[in-house]
């Protein structure tokens, strides 16, 4: 985001030290507060009774059991909107056809969506009680209270990352280079594998960082669907907010520790993909 | 996408003819299967689920959908939602502003390390978020004893208390929005401002101030919606007092644990017409901003 040299600045921008000074003190004060400090909190209330607490909470058998479903949910979800992502954003950006504003707009959908309604919706189709449930149970699938249904909630709140990145992206770059490959006899999945994802890559990789983080972290969505059966379809969130509720503290932040590292770790490397490939990703982004 | 046009007067349209209705004709492969996809997909994981929703509400009728909605509980957690989410937001409009203006106009050490960290809020899960909140301003916390013993301030389990947490959800959308537009703020109009003998402050006023306003109408709006629908960092600080520091989303998981799964769609539905109106409203703001900008 930020300007990789400072901008010439002319005696006319200039502001007074002492203006400089205040708002530069009130930006890192806020900044402190709000987010330097929770960060901060979450490690030292994970490390107050020593390591071994630490390391206890994190190899005691419920909590790999969410570790693992994390992972599992992720590892489905997150190709689920990859895929998607990548066949949206070739026919939205390649191609000039009647409703594309509407379908942009309804692939945003998922994110002006409370995560609990996320839930919701699932719960009201496939619950016990929902319109789909008494066939379910006949046909004895469970979906809610059961990993589908984690999947499921986690795919719609991550639905729009990877498609949001490439459709600005693709559309930047235009259809010239697929037209040439094309003209010169390659056939469509050459073109794409050869041209098109060689130009998106950065581009994907930074939507799919964004969709992992989100898929990992979730918790009002996958709340509403999981059941809170502990070993069985609690992930990482779930476990943290049942720990916390039973006053198990160190356990808690150690579990939330691992979380916030995730965080860390995406921001890291979506800063460094900024910096380094800035001009091949999507100028368009907040 | 003009651009992409030229060649299809010299080579035959490959596409599908009923396809062809739909869009202009191109030399690339891909769309039926691509869109087929896009659209079956939307539809099964967004649209469907989103349908029943709006189905089951459908089902109490119009008094029963009322009835469900209007009543006391239900009117208490949507102001105390709206209300902080409007609270929030304007603090993140105010602090927000200042942090993108001093991202952009000036250099310290640590200054990208400062920008990385404004995205924080996007990249750390909620639940996380939530306990530290409100391990940090519980009354023995790090700066809830301060607040105690300064101020007699109780901020968790508080009104206060899920403002805080909205205000650290809401941080980055004033940032980001008002940052890319202050950085392509051509510098002239300010030197001619400053030429013709207007003061840093009433070139600031009139002339930086008005460009950067849409996006930080569009960043508050941003922030407020996203407050309205926030769930997981509030509950661990908020208290939960039905009435008085219960929110929306904590109402509709409430109504769903009793199994009152018309009530829950009743309020879902709602919130959702409050959010969409809310997006409405940003498009049109956005709108504005791209008319105003291109000028």
């Amino acid at each position: 985001m930020l300007a990789k040299k400072a901008v010439g600045f002319t005696p006319a921008l200039a502001d007074s030290r002492w203006v400089k000074g205040l708002l530069i003190a009130t930006a890192l004060a806020f900044l402190l507060l709000f987010l330097v400090l929770p960060l901060v909190s979450v490690f030292v209330e994970a490390l107050r009774r020593g390591t071994d607490a630490y390391w206890a909470a994190l190899v005691e058998p419920d909590a790999v059991a969410a570790i693992k479903l994390t992972l599992i949910v992720a590892a489905i979800a997150v190709p689920m909107n990859l895929l998607f992502g990548v066949a949206a954003s070739w026919c939205i950006a390649k191609f000039d056809f009647r409703g594309k504003d509407v379908l942009i707009t309804l692939i945003d959908l998922p994110f002006s969506v409370s995560p609990v309604i996320s839930g919701l919706i699932y719960v009201l189709l496939f619950g016990l009680h929902g319109l789909m449930g008494p066939f379910l149970k006949s046909q004895g699938i469970q979906i809610i209270f059961a990993v589908p249904g984690l999947v499921l909630a986690t795919v719609f709140v991550t639905f729009p990352f990877v498609a949001r990145e490439l459709i600005p992206l693709m559309q930047e770059q235009g259809n010239e280079e697929e037209e040439a490959a094309l003209v010169l006899g390659a056939s469509g999945w050459q073109t794409f594998w050869r041209v098109t994802l060689p130009n998106i890559k950065w581009g994907l990789l930074y939507g799919v960082l964004l969709c992992n983080a989100r898929a990992m972290g979730e918790f009002g969505a996958v709340s509403v669907v999981s059941g809170h059966i502990r070993g069985e379809t609690n992930t990482m969130p779930l476990h943290v907010e049942i720990l916390y509720n039973e006053y198990n503290l160190v356990a808690a932040f150690a579990v939330a520790s691992v979380l916030a590292m995730l965080a860390l770790v995406t921001l890291v490397v979506k800063t460094v993909l900024e910096w380094r490939f800035g001009a091949e990703l999507a100028a368009t982004r907040h | 996408m003009v651009a992409a046009t030229t060649s299809d007067a010299v080579l035959p349209n490959t596409g599908g003819t009923v396809l062809s209705v739909l869009r202009k004709p191109s030399v690339l492969p891909g769309f039926g299967l691509t869109l087929g996809f896009t659209l079956t997909y939307l539809s099964l994981i967004v649209l469907l689920p989103l349908a029943a929703l709006a189905l089951k509400a459908a089902g109490l009728g119009w008094s029963g959908f009322w009835d469900a909605v209007l009543t006391p509980r239900v009117l208490a957690a949507f102001k105390v939602s709206f209300g902080l989410s409007l609270a929030a937001a304007a603090v993140n409009a105010v602090f927000g502003f200042i942090v993108a203006w001093v991202l952009v106009r000036y250099r310290f050490p640590g200054d990208r390390i400062v920008d990385a960290l404004v995205d924080l809020p996007f990249a750390l899960p909620t639940a996380v978020a939530g306990i530290a909140l409100s391990a940090l301003y519980a009354p023995n916390g790090w700066i809830g004893s301060l607040l105690m013993e300064w101020f007699g301030l109780r901020v968790a389990f508080t009104p206060l208390g899920i403002a805080i947490a909205l205000t650290f959800i809401g941080l980055p959308f004033v940032v980001r929005t008002v940052q890319p537009i202050l950085q392509d703020l051509p510098p002239e109009e300010e030197e001619a401002a400053a030429a013709l003998g207007a003061t840093r402050w009433q070139s600031f006023r009139r002339v930086v101030f008005p460009a950067l306003l849409p996006a930080l109408l569009t960043g508050f709006a941003l922030a407020f919606a996203r407050g309205v629908g926030e769930y997981g960092s509030v509950i661990f600080i908020a208290g939960n007092i039905p009435g008085l520091s219960e929110i929306i989303p904590l109402l509709i998981v409430i109504k769903l644990e009793q199994y009152d799964y018309a009530g829950a769609a009743a309020v879902g539905v709602l919130m959702l017409m409050a959010s969409f109106m809310l997006l409405l409203a940003l498009n049109l703001l956005q709108a504005w901003m791209r008319s105003r900008h291109a000028r």
